[in-house]
């Protein structure tokens, strides 16, 4: 019966956290020094409807990714590393096997260029400080760099 | 077909709810919405070995931790040949020998991954994701030089996406491999939202079809063989009908509905379409994909929206019918006309089917994970599929969250008419026998 309770805890906890980040967003408002965390907060909430439109069928729920197929976004060097490579995923696609901590994964994943700036800096904010990963934000103008000069490439 | 409307719409409910329905009613008396879940009309009970099976059935893990066991053969001695998709230790084909409900790994051989594996007329056939090879057999179906295989197809497309060749022979001498399309819809760019779909897929030509071999002929390539059904998006599971002389294969039904047309289709329909399609083959058939897709709520061919399609509107006029159509997603792996006498009367000739389970529902939850039953008779389905075996995905969190344990892949008959099925996530070969 165990089983019962799963859902709802999942659920409760969904609504904590929720709750939790509205509450937080509305303290921020006050102290205006506190604006990058109130940005921050604001860039994973926005990040995550990014992440459940477009990435969740892949890499799942819990961002651990599918056996074989979709790679795990958690706690790997190519999310919690250098920004440019992460962004240029997300705009390219990515088209080789890769392997991380002994496990290979072969699916494709499509470009995912048509997404504006700040939704790919707000998605990948939100993976990069979800799922137990903690790395720097990533925002709009460093997303407009790099599409810039990816273009040229 | 009724039931299987309003199953496809309960099962994200289902896997849920499905385990307490199993938990609160063991005895298998049904609940008052049985009829609409996934359970069968046969009461299920614990079978040993973490399973629910129908009363009667009993099941025995008879070997585990072998590393990725994809397709499994058992020879008539009763020994084990199994298929890694991995090589593991530089051996990528297994040998196990059964003592009782015990196999114990005597050799391992062949250096390369894959999927595929079969015995018939004195040999050993097993595929690599590009090549199919074979190994001579001694009176005793032992590989006689295990370093020597012949190799009887080369060059087969392995773009990554849907790479596992699938083998199977008939009985004329002809090799079956599935070369799957590397592609979801065959758009101009795989799985990117708006990207149109190609009109003359060019993936057709070498790949999205079951190609046909000769069985002991050496190094044939594309050009020796010959393109025996085509439209199929990607199969793991088939097998030759020996009731039928003929060809049936499951189809794995294409992803994303909702992630590339989320203004046509919920997350929630996304999850339950498109159908996971059963088909009879006949030599230049054409399964309709990437075209249209087959709706087993409406029971219709529906144009692919990458094509035009709007979720309605219907296509694939000149594609075949599939003969029997499951939930979406569920990722059929291994197929099994069931011949035995050991288990009881229904289940002979019928078709017992490895669900892989599924990936592609989220964020609805994960289903699958178990061995399906669809009675049969005079080679079409008849009457409603059942689960047989439950139960290898662990608890229903573990089925919910696509975390399985263990997920079922190769079937295959033992000379006792006992049913081995493989797990390529843990590496268990379980054995599912009946007691009157």
């Amino acid at each position: 019966m165990d089983f019962k309770k799963a859902p709802l805890i999942l659920f409760a906890s969904l609504l904590f956290a929720v709750t939790g980040l509205q509450a937080q967003t509305k303290h921020k408002a006050k102290p205006p020094v506190k604006r990058t965390t109130g940005g921050l907060k604001a860039s994973i909430d926005a990040g995550q409807k990014v992440f459940t439109q477009y990435c969740v069928s892949c890499h799942q729920a819990d961002a651990l990714g599918v056996p074989h197929m979709n790679p795990p976004l958690v706690k790997t060097t190519y999310v919690l590393g250098d920004k440019t490579r992460l962004i240029k995923i997300v705009l390219n696609g990515f088209n080789e096997d890769v392997e991380i901590n002994g496990e290979t994964y072969s699916n494709s994943m499509a470009s995912h260029d048509f997404l504006k700036d700040q939704e790919i800096a707000d998605v990948l904010t939100f993976v990069r400080n979800s799922f137990g990963n903690k790395a720097p934000a990533i925002t709009a103008a460093q997303v407009k760099t790099v599409r810039a000069t990816n273009k040229k490439s | 077909m009724k039931n299987r409307k309003s199953l496809s719409v309960l099962l994200p409910v289902a896997a849920i709810v499905g385990f307490i329905l199993f938990n609160a009613c063991k005895s298998g008396e049904p609940a008052n919405n049985s009829k609409d879940s996934v359970t069968t009309t046969t009461p299920i009970t614990d079978g040993g070995a973490g399973l629910k099976l129908p009363e009667g059935f009993n099941a025995a893990i008879v070997a585990d931790k072998l590393g990725g066991t994809r397709e499994i053969a058992v020879t008539p001695q009763g020994d084990i040949y199994v298929k890694l998709n991995r090589a593991k230790n530089g051996k990528g084909i297994l040998f196990l020998h059964q003592e009782g409900d015990k196999a114990t790994v005597k050799t391992g051989f062949g250096t390369f991954g894959g999927t595929g594996v079969y015995v018939k007329n004195g040999y050993l056939y097993a595929s690599s994701d590009e090549e199919v090879f074979r190994y001579k057999l001694n009176a005793q179906n032992e590989v006689i030089n295990s370093d020597q295989p012949e190799k009887i197809v080369t060059g087969l497309l392995n773009r990554r996406e849907h790479e596992a060749k699938a083998i199977t022979l008939d009985n004329d001498g002809n090799l079956y491999v599935n070369i799957g399309a590397y592609s979801n819809a065959c758009q101009v760019d795989d799985r990117k939202k708006g990207s149109p779909g190609q009109k003359g897929c060019p993936i057709l030509d070498s790949a999205g079809g079951i190609w046909q071999f000769k069985a002991d002929k050496l190094n044939q390539h594309y050009g020796d063989g010959v393109r025996y059904a085509t439209g199929l998006r990607n199969v793991v599971g088939f097998d030759w009908n020996q009731q039928n002389n003929q060809l049936y294969v499951m189809q794995h039904g294409r992803d994303q509905l909702h992630d590339l047309f989320p203004d046509m289709f919920t997350t929630q329909q996304s999850a339950v379409l498109p159908a996971e399609c059963m088909y009879a083959l006949k030599k230049g058939d054409n399964a309709g994909w990437p075209y249209m897709y087959y709706d087993q709520e409406q029971h219709k061919k529906i144009l692919m929206p990458e094509y035009g399609g709007d979720g309605k509107k219907e296509g694939g006029q000149d594609a075949i019918d599939p003969i029997a159509a499951f939930p979406g997603h569920l990722a059929p792996n291994g197929l099994l006309f069931y011949t035995g006498n050991q288990f009881p009367e229904k289940y002979k000739n019928g078709a017992f089917i490895a669900f892989h389970g599924s990936w592609n529902r989220a964020p609805e939850p994960q289903a699958g994970y178990f061995v399906v039953f669809q009675p049969f008779k005079d080679g079409k389905p008849s009457g409603e599929w059942e689960v047989f075996a439950d139960g290898f995905a662990g608890t229903a969190a573990q089925t919910a969250s696509g975390r399985a344990e263990h997920r079922p892949c190769g079937l295959a008959q033992g000379p006792d008419g006992s049913l081995y099925v493989t797990d390529d996530n843990q590496g268990t070969i379980y054995k599912i026998t009946y007691k009157k």
